[in-house]
């Protein structure tokens, strides 16, 4: 166990967390040159374009110190948004150290901080490295002080590095051997390995993989997962180096995989404790949650005839993600499709574009909704995520949304600005403390609602990326509650209702009706768009009709363009709805559902 | 002698004296190759021999015809009917920008057997004329005019463009009818659209380049339609008008009917069966291919079945022939069938379904609106 080390690199966004960790798998020859493919970690699409870690991967380094000694060192790599905070919190829980990376232009920024105190909570040992040492503005003797200052730590532990060019990783490689402690545990106790991550591998069902804090498995023993009481034979363990390595066993202190016929990975929950079936732990590691969806919104497949291939695609997809749920739903708008709940906002993204591009599927989606509460006349009590189930707004005796908890870290020169948001966000009970000189944590209680949209986005863009945000949810509250409606000349399109805080619905159905009409083309006749509240209509907008084609020429060198124009519109015209009879396209649902003015 | 199956051959002469700010065909404006151009002309020709022995029309266009010699269009036209046979009633259209019309030439062009003369007028406002940086005035399309209907062509047509910036309700129809008292067989009048890459497209990227509104334009278009129509022509194609059933252009009929056609030339398009092709858009490429005697064809595609189908629909709303309802087969389509028989746009007769003259307003987009 003296030989293992067990790690993660936290990092604000861009200071270079997946390049150390390509960095680190290069120096210790798990790849050869030739081989090495730039952020082997972030292999998916989304995660490259977005420069973000959606699911952690796991990676097993060999080193060698210079007097031969041999060591592993596991590379556990954390996601970095919000809606995947619990992962990260488990990941964290299966450490005994960090690399805490701070970019040496920027210098400490919020989530840096945020980090720290994740890191911190789970009492683990926190290395800080002043990555970037090569970029002209680098200015390493004010980052030093910053985190003398901020953050606590001593600023002559800190290791500079470049990892663009590959410089300092030997001193972080020796660190994390010399500073980080063994894991410690006991291999003759009872089981207890921590379940941080599951995959699905379409050969072998789900790869789960976790941290053993005592006891050892091995092929052939039963294993419970103990949240659930299920029990599986264990087909296979091993360590991840690039591909997996099966080992004998896996033992503790160990971090590694295993396979035991589990279909798939929503049988499975992160967090959970697995031990041995014959010989169980007393009691399971601390910390398990299980995460439930709280943001909802619905799925349609673009055209009708395609309800049976993304019934198809969701399902694999749910293979390999546990945490969305879904069931079928129908519109009057827009035919058979699926309700389904996700963890956050960045996470219906993630779903939505994952279904587009790997899955190949044309979908719209509706409004991302939370789960309002409605008490009703007769004494029922109504848990709504969905505006179609909106009830009789007569038989309504009192209604609640969900509330947080939100906490955002701030440098003090944004306080003015967060503050504001927040207000404007229905935010109540602040409270401000001041961690360390210059940081102000602020907390609001506000309606999960008001941030399951751009709350995030819009926090990022006002502290010029400083702000770090997260949040629990707390409760639900007393709100004034309305449905509004959207109508196409007359007819409600059912996929576009929402449910709102009465004093946002004229807000919202004003922006709603504008982005109708810039998005919703011009037809042979007029088209009214409304918002209503009931019978009532608080927002008009109006599409003018259209007049004329370009009646261009069409002789034999115009022929072939002009068909295939027309064969470019019938294929948009796929993508349309048609409504009463009205051709709505695909992107006017996407715009309705925008909330910023951008 | 409108409608027939027998091909049409269209020779694209690539040269112009000047080019105009709106035109994207493609021509150049060094005419110092015509000599070499009609070589290369025949020798494409040639190549063609087998697969289209015998045409009804003869459409040569441009660019500007009118820039060739006589010995250049001499050599042309009597090499062209070496090379092929040429039905007895053949349409040989010739096209002519009014400033390069004399009454000696008008009298060769007739005696090589040239039957109709389609003339470059675009207005007869001086306005306007110098606006689409004509090298003629207006002044000088009327002389022009006058020549050709004086000229012993039965059969001369006019292009005339409208629907530009500023013009006027009452400027167009002052063209209109100075136009018909010339007694033209045909007018084809289009309205002013933004090309590609031309100079009006850059002065309308550019914001310098306001055409008249959507509302505008159309009621414009339907102005001329009334005012043509009142005058006994028939509105035959969104942009053609002809006098009688005798004097519509039977060669662009062809292009109408996926009636074959052979297109000689840089840049010409050609069709037989299901397959279009067209030649290389750069004189010097289409030259030195025929030099070297490999076909200057730069592109070509093989039509499917549904393509076919969706150009018959293209066609058929953009022409008085219109299309057979059978072609529209899904419940969907035959629902917004009736709703654009409502709305006017569309009527149905016979078997067959037809644009009024208020559908030709939307006939590109009619083949996607009634597409399932």
């Amino acid at each position: 166990m003296k030989h293992i080390r067990n790690f993660s690199i936290i990092a604000h966004i861009d200071h270079g967390k997946s390049t150390l960790a390509d960095r680190l798998i290069q120096y210790t020859k798990l790849v050869d040159d030739r081989q090495f493919r730039d952020q082997i970690l972030d292999n998916m699409d989304i995660e490259r374009e977005r420069g973000i870690t959606i699911k952690s991967q796991t990676v097993d380094l060999p080193y060698v110190d210079e007097k031969g000694k041999e060591y592993e060192l596991n590379l556990i790599d954390t996601p970095g948004h919000v809606d995947f905070s619990y992962e990260v919190s488990r990941a964290l829980a299966s450490c005994e150290g960090v690399l805490l990376l701070v970019d040496a232009s920027q210098g400490v920024e919020a989530q840096t901080l945020g980090n720290l105190y994740a890191a911190l909570e789970h009492n683990l040992v926190v290395i800080p490295v002043i990555n970037k040492i090569d970029l002209p503005v680098a200015d390493v003797e004010r980052v030093k002080t910053e985190i003398d200052n901020e953050l606590g730590l001593d600023p002559d532990t800190a290791i500079l590095c470049s990892a663009k060019e590959g410089r300092g990783i030997e001193d972080i490689l020796r660190a994390v051997v010399e500073k980080i402690p063994p894991p410690s545990g006991d291999p003759e106790k009872p089981l207890t390995a921590l379940i941080f991550d599951a995959h699905y591998d379409s050969f072998r069902g789900t790869i789960v993989s976790c941290r053993v804090f005592d006891g050892t498995v091995r092929p052939g023993d039963t294993i419970r997962l103990m949240s659930q009481g299920t029990t599986y034979r264990v087909e296979e363990v091993g360590i991840f180096r690039l591909a997996r390595e099966p080992q004998k066993e896996l033992t503790a202190g160990m971090v590694g995989y295993i396979i035991a016929g589990i279909k798939t990975v929503s049988d499975t929950r992160i967090g959970d404790t697995i031990t041995v079936d014959a010989r169980p732990a007393p009691q399971p590691l601390g910390g398990f949650k299980d995460v439930k969806p709280v943001v909802f919104s619905s799925i349609y497949p673009i055209a009708s005839d395609d309800y049976q291939s993304l019934l198809d695609a969701l399902e694999k997809y749910k293979l390999n993600d546990a945490s969305l749920v879904y069931q079928k739903d129908s519109s009057a708008a827009l035919g058979q499709g699926f309700r389904c709940g996700y963890l956050g906002l960045l996470h219906l993204e993630i779903v939505q574009e994952r279904l587009e591009r790997e899955f190949d599927q044309s979908i719209i989606m509706t409004a991302p909704s939370v789960q309002y509460r409605f008490y009703l006349d007769d004494g029922k009590v109504l848990d709504v995520d969905n505006p179609l189930y909106y009830p009789d707004p007569g038989t309504i005796k009192s209604s609640e949304e969900p509330y947080i908890k939100a906490n955002i870290l701030i440098p003090e020169r944004y306080v003015g600005v967060v503050m504001k948001l927040c207000m404007e966000r229905r935010g109540v009970n602040s409270q401000m403390s001041y961690p360390t000189p210059g940081r102000v944590e602020v907390a609001f209680d506000m309606p999960l609602a008001e941030v399951i949209f751009d709350f995030y986005d819009k926090l990022k863009s006002i502290t010029q990326g400083y702000g770090s945000f997260d949040y629990e949810i707390t409760d639900y509250r007393e709100s004034n509650l309305v449905k509004l409606d959207i109508l196409v000349n007359g007819e409600k399109v059912d996929a576009l209702s929402i449910l709102v805080h009465r004093d946002n619905a004229r807000e919202r159905a004003v922006r709603v009706c504008d982005r109708l009409k810039d998005e919703i083309p011009k037809q042979q006749f007029k088209i009214a768009i409304q918002g209503a509240i009931g019978g009532k209509i608080i927002a008009r907008s109006t599409i003018s009709a259209y007049r004329k084609d370009v009646t261009a020429k069409c002789y034999g060198g115009d022929i072939t363009r002009k068909r295939k124009l027309l064969e470019k519109q019938k294929k948009g015209k796929k993508r349309m709805r048609i409504v009463g009879n009205v051709e709505i396209p695909q992107s006017a649902f996407l715009a309705a559902l925008k909330t910023d003015d951008e | 002698m409108n409608r027939t199956a027998l091909p049409g051959l269209y020779v694209h002469t690539p040269f112009c004296k000047t080019k105009c700010p709106y035109c994207d065909f493609y021509s150049v404006t060094k005419t110092a190759r015509i000599g070499e151009w009609v070589g290369a002309v025949l020798r494409e020709a040639s190549r063609h021999r087998d697969a289209f022995p015998l045409f009804d029309s003869l459409y040569i266009g441009g660019g500007t015809p009118s820039v060739m010699n006589h010995d250049e269009i001499e050599g042309l036209l009597e090499g062209l009917s070496d090379i092929f046979h040429f039905d007895d009633t053949t349409e040989l259209t010739m096209e002519l920008n009014p400033d390069d019309v004399t009454k000696e030439k008008l009298a060769f062009y007739r005696s090589l057997g040239v039957n109709r003369i389609s003339l470059g007028v675009q207005s007869f406002n001086e306005q306007e004329v110098r606006f689409l940086g004509r090298r003629h005035t207006a002044r000088q399309a009327q002389a022009a005019v006058s020549l050709v209907a004086q000229g012993g062509f039965a059969e001369f047509g006019l292009d005339l463009m409208y629907g530009l910036p500023r013009q006027s309700t009452r400027t167009w129809l002052q063209t209109l009818r100075k136009a018909l008292s010339f007694g033209p067989a045909h007018l084809s009048c289009y309205q002013l659209t933004i090309e590609g890459d031309t100079p009006f497209s850059r002065l309308s990227r550019g914001g310098n380049l306001q055409l008249p509104g959507e509302a505008r334009q159309g009621a414009l278009f339907l102005e001329t339609s009334n005012y043509l129509t009142g005058a006994g022509f028939i509105h035959y194609e969104i942009s053609n008008f002809a006098r009688s059933e005798k004097t519509l252009s039977r060669h662009n009929a062809k292009y109408w009917q996926h009636t074959p056609y052979l297109g000689l030339g840089p840049a010409a398009h050609s069709f037989a069966g299901t397959k279009r092709w067209w030649n290389v858009r750069s004189l010097d490429g289409y030259l030195e291919n025929l030099d070297k005697g490999t076909a200057p064809v730069g592109g070509s595609e093989e039509l499917s079945a549904g393509q076919m189908r969706l150009e018959r629909m293209l066609f058929g709303f953009r022409t008085r022939w219109g299309l057979e309802t059978s072609e529209i087969s899904s419940e969907a389509s035959r629902a917004t069938l009736e709703g654009l028989c409502d709305s006017g746009l569309i009527e149905l007769r016979d078997k067959r379904i037809f644009s009024t003259v208020k559908g030709y307003l939307f006939a590109d987009r009619l083949p996607i609106m009634v597409s399932a």
